[in-house]
């Protein structure tokens, strides 16, 4: 478990004033608790939410990547496979873990472990929270782009019911390399967008630190994404997730996933893969 | 007409540079030839004044030093596809402007006035050689031949029409990737492309994906990659995160020759790369190959 840190936590700033609307919070706010270092992570929800976890690692070609962890689970007397980008807390967790920013041979081992779960009639649940692929030279040489590609490619055919959902930043075709789903969910204070706020600031005003206006215009946000039709379904944070406290979180995330499963047991695989084309389709 | 044409003359230009020979800075013009409006043009590797006429009988290569000069989708086209083959398609398709972007509809009105393009790809059909393909060609002069959600609807109708009509695609790829001002609903293109690609390919059609200068962000990270084979021409940059991104964020600078089209051939992303004369060749052998006739000889 994470110790208390020093520094006060986003969240902590923000919601010392005891009742805060969560309306009021401004996009840039929520960018920032989409980043706070006391969000729960990937495997804390994995942990927290399914019966079992078995985790299966490997890209079958170069390497493993700990950007990205995945492996089955089990949840209401089902298995399916769970594929989650994790980020680190401390340096050595991070180094590891490459700040949640995954190498092609993560997104070769998160389709591989698709794929494993098509064959074996497993549905797939992916947590999304990367601030975007890894920007490096040796992902480069090992094909970045055409990484991602594959995995929008073979994603988009599955025949098994896919959910995405994003538990904190989305950042571009690194977090929809995972989120081609049936339903792609978003925590209330997560974010999702083709690149970082800071990016568009600098691409658009020359100033990267005019940071907050960007966001404003970005439409990032979950309810803003949830207008658009992008994301199906915004879970509430009645106060900003938090890793020392997930319990009612977890409890209303599992009841969501099995909601989920029950209804997608009721059409034929192929049909699944239908549904997830014609969602796609009508951006 | 001729006066006039010689009144614009890029002579008084490499005039002018010479005076600012000490800031070898980025000719903007020498970067965005537009063609054929001037009978000269400057070659922006070696520095001679050329010949337009003499640039486009040499397909567009620089017939001093045999520099690329760059192709825009609708020089791109006649250089490509038999004489009078091609037919376009879904033109004057509009964004619905999703961030309600400040000047977005402004911006796009006025590239479409100075390039002749309704968007960043134009998209039909033609015969190459004799055999009948769609093709699509990007545009580097459009916005940087971004992304946004008409590029995508235009790119998922020519694989879907396409697989409808069971020809191949053929695809000129050239973009800086997803369309900022569209925000998420361009990063929704990369997802909505691949997946038609895929049709395409599940129907066993060819698609020949064709890599120019330059490739990057979204555009690689789909429908650029997932070709059955994929071209591209010599020295394009073709990657995902783009070089001044890369050096920025590792701090040091990149080798020559990093993701270049060279680049990706020794590392395994590219099949082949392709010299400009013999396009037309290298393509009308993979349709032959791929088992397609030509049109009539069915």
């Amino acid at each position: 478990m994470a110790g208390k840190s020093q520094k006060e936590s986003v969240a902590d700033e923000l919601f010392n004033v005891e009742f805060v609307d969560r309306d009021e919070l401004t996009p840039w706010d929520r960018v920032l608790l989409a980043r706070d270092k006391e969000r729960p992570y990937a495997l804390d929800y994995i942990n927290g939410i399914f019966d079992e976890f078995m985790e299966l690692h490997g890209d079958r070609a170069f390497g493993d990547d700990g950007a990205i962890v995945g492996g089955i689970a089990s949840i209401d007397g089902k298995y399916v496979t769970v594929i989650g980008q994790q980020k680190g807390r401390s340096i050595k967790q991070n180094i590891k873990r490459n700040f949640g920013m995954p190498s092609p041979e993560g997104y070769r081992k998160a389709i591989r472990l698709m794929k494993q779960a098509e064959k074996f009639h497993r549905p797939i649940i992916c947590f999304v929270d990367t601030p975007g692929a890894f920007c490096g030279m040796e992902a480069e040489e090992r094909g970045q782009g055409q990484a991602i590609a594959n995995n929008l490619y073979e994603m988009s055919s599955l025949e098994t019911p896919v959910l995405s959902i994003v538990i904190g930043e989305g950042g571009s075709g690194g977090a929809l390399a995972m989120a081609v789903a049936n339903e792609v969910w978003m925590l209330e204070n997560s974010m999702y967008s083709v690149l970082s706020p800071e990016g568009f600031a600098s691409i658009l005003w020359k100033d990267g630190d005019r940071t907050a206006q960007a966001a404003e215009m970005m439409k990032c946000t979950s309810k803003e994404l949830e207008k658009l039709q992008i994301v199906d379904k915004v879970i509430d944070e009645p106060k900003p997730a938090d890793v020392k406290d997930m319990e009612s979180l977890n409890f209303v995330l599992k009841q969501e996933i099995i909601n989920f499963l029950k209804r997608y047991e009721k059409i034929t695989p192929k049909q699944a893969a239908e549904e997830r084309y014609e969602r796609f389709r009508r951006f | 007409m001729l006066k006039e044409n010689f009144k614009k003359t890029q002579t008084a230009s490499k005039g002018i540079k010479r005076v600012r020979t000490s800031k070898p800075a980025k000719d903007k013009n020498s970067d965005k030839i537009h063609i054929p409006d001037g009978l000269f043009k400057k070659c922006p590797n070696c520095n001679e004044i050329v010949f337009v006429e003499d640039v486009v009988d040499n397909s567009h290569i620089c017939p001093v030093c045999g520099y690329y000069f760059k192709l825009m989708a609708r020089a791109r086209i006649s250089m490509v596809v038999d004489k009078g083959s091609f037919e376009e398609w879904d033109t004057n398709l509009l964004t619905e402007d999703p961030l309600c972007f400040p000047g977005y509809y402004k911006k796009l009105e006025k590239v479409q006035s100075v390039t002749d393009l309704d968007e960043a790809v134009i998209t039909g059909k033609c015969t190459i050689r004799g055999y009948e393909t769609c093709i699509g060609v990007m545009s580097s002069d459009f916005l940087m031949g971004s992304m946004g959600s008409v590029v995508g609807e235009k790119i998922t109708r020519l694989f879907e029409k396409a697989t409808d009509k069971n020809l191949p695609v053929i695809l000129f790829c050239c973009s800086g990737g997803a369309r900022m001002q569209e925000g998420t609903i361009s990063l929704m293109q990369m997802a909505k492309t691949s997946q038609a690609v895929k049709r395409h390919s599940e129907a066993g059609l060819l698609y020949i994906s064709f890599l120019t200068d330059p490739t990057t962000g979204g555009v690689t990270a789909s429908f650029a990659m997932l070709g059955d084979v994929i071209l591209a021409e010599p020295e394009a940059l073709i990657g995902f995160a783009g070089p001044r991104v890369i050096e920025q964020t590792i701090k040091q600078k990149l080798p020559e020759g990093f993701q270049r089209a060279e680049f990706l051939v020794k590392h395994g992303f590219v099949d082949r790369i392709v010299k400009r004369k013999g396009i037309r060749k290298s393509l009308a052998y993979l349709l032959a190959s791929a088992g397609y006739n030509k049109k009539g000889d069915e």
